[in-house]
């Protein structure tokens, strides 16, 4: 599944980053923790259901401006649909919202 | 020679040996620590902080039942204040909603809420308590509130046939994981495994049914599925491998690799109460025993699965073959693979299955 460039992806119940203070950062699971290291944390601190797919991808593009911005599009996208198979990501839906509530 | 030591990934804290239910597959050992014994509050504060700086990420709340601590709501705030995932691994009992909003307030990332079976009659027989209307509701309060939820349900012979209706339950609910985790042989389960072990033609139609289900649910929702390993062709990696990722820490504060390592004679564990944690991890006897591949007889130490199982379970190889350093009698290269194999004949050669309810060795209660 290729990602809406309009989604908002955002952290499901349970996926949480851990401490700016703490290092490494990972993105904390249930049952399992994914380490990240530049790209994939700038990624994941932009899924907080406000940012959509398309400025996530336009302001990597900027932090990473040296890279083909093709690829980084490609990358993000691929990047977002592997979280999200393994329900590590979801999509907003409706207006950005404050706090989501757990999901039926 | 030196070992070397990876940085440990999760604290298995078994905070009680203390429960309400009597599960006649218990992964708690025979012989069950007393309350007297437990680590009070502080102690477990100090070693979730202990964890955090030896760089461990989660910390499983478990038991027994870690809802018969009273504590349980300021152990979990210790650990989410450590800087640890929270993981609370329970049956649900005894649980209110105003304790549930406690928890939950205090840093609960994760529930993981035990299942017997879906249907009540059976699923209480197994655990030997009427607990299967409060886990209903325990599941029902979930879903009003901010906690990510997994359901678990350990699989066998009696049950193995109805996961559909489990998954029914499952998809019905908050949980956005389930997991069907078959029964494995060690304590409780070893003593009622005859009764317990699912025959290979139940093991085969469970594996289709949910290999289907996790095709169907992608994204949605998230199936794990651990078979019995006595059907397996290779080994499980027991924890990950001996010392690498996982610490479990008893009610008293003996550190141990593993939910069994006490069944293995001679092996002496250290205890959070005279050491730091990290140094436990590091140089403790028990955890030394069986890091890296020194101690591997052939087949493993020249196989090239070595880095991918660790030679199996050694609590296992130990119960099967009177040996912690054999080879995991699971193995197909194991040796005394026979010994296994006679076990499934058993299992899979009697007639018709009985309905008559079996003779279950059922968990006892420490005082």
């Amino acid at each position: 599944m290729t990602p809406e460039l309009n989604s908002r992806p955002v952290l499901p119940q349970g996926c949480r980053l851990n401490d700016k203070n703490q290092q490494p950062r990972v993105l904390h699971m249930p049952e399992r923790a994914l380490r990240l290291n530049g790209p994939s944390l700038e990624i994941i601190e932009r899924c907080d259901g406000r940012h959509t797919v398309e400025q996530i991808i336009g302001e990597l593009q900027q932090i990473y401006s040296k890279a083909e911005p093709r690829k980084v599009a490609e990358d993000i996208l691929g990047y977002i649909a592997r979280l999200h198979d393994q329900r590590a990501l979801d999509f907003a839906s409706g207006p950005a919202p404050e706090r989501r509530q757990n999901e039926k | 020679m030196m070992i070397a030591v990876s940085t440990p990934l999760a604290l298995i804290a078994e905070l009680t040996h203390r429960c309400p239910l009597h599960c006649v597959y218990c992964s708690n050992p025979l012989e069950l620590e007393h309350r007297a014994e437990e680590l009070p509050t502080e102690v477990w504060s100090r070693v979730f902080g202990e964890a955090a700086q030896a760089g461990v990420l989660q910390a499983d709340l478990t038991g027994g039942e870690p809802l018969a601590r009273p504590d349980l709501v300021d152990l979990v705030k210790a650990a989410r204040g450590a800087g640890l995932y929270v993981n609370l691994i329970t049956s649900g009992l005894p649980l209110d909603e105003a304790r549930l909003d406690a928890l939950v307030e205090a840093g609960l990332d994760h529930m993981q809420l035990s299942f017997q079976g879906a249907e009540e009659g059976p699923a209480n027989e197994i655990c030997g308590t009427g607990a299967y209307a409060q886990k209903l509701r325990v599941l029902e309060w979930l879903g009003r509130r901010r906690v990510a939820v997994t359901l678990n349900f350990v699989i066998h012979r009696r049950n193995i046939d109805q996961l559909d209706r489990m998954l029914a339950l499952g998809e019905s609910s908050c949980a956005g994981r389930i997991e069907f985790a078959n029964v494995q042989y060690y304590g409780w389960a070893l003593a009622n495994r005859e009764r317990l072990l699912p025959t290979r033609e139940q093991l085969e139609r469970s594996v289709e049914f949910l290999k289907r289900a996790q095709e169907r649910l992608r994204g949605k929702m998230s199936i794990e599925f651990v078979v019995p390993d006595y059907y397996a062709k290779f080994p499980k990696a027991c924890m990950g491998g001996w010392g690498r990722k996982l610490i479990l820490i008893g009610p008293g504060g003996d550190v141990l690799p593993c939910h069994a390592a006490q069944v293995i004679p001679n092996l002496r564990f250290d205890n959070v109460k005279d050491r730091s944690l990290r140094e436990i991890w590091e140089t403790s006897e028990a955890f030394q025993k069986f890091r890296g591949q020194e101690w591997m007889p052939e087949p493993c130490k020249s196989c090239d699965r070595r880095e991918q199982d660790f030679g199996g379970c050694r609590c296992q190889a130990f119960l099967l073959t009177g040996d912690a350093a054999a080879t995991d009698p699971v193995c197909s290269l194991s040796p005394q693979r026979s010994k296994v194999d006679i076990i499934l004949a058993a299992v899979n050669g009697s007639a018709e299955e009985s309905s008559a309810r079996p003779n279950w060795v059922y968990r006892a209660n420490p005082a």
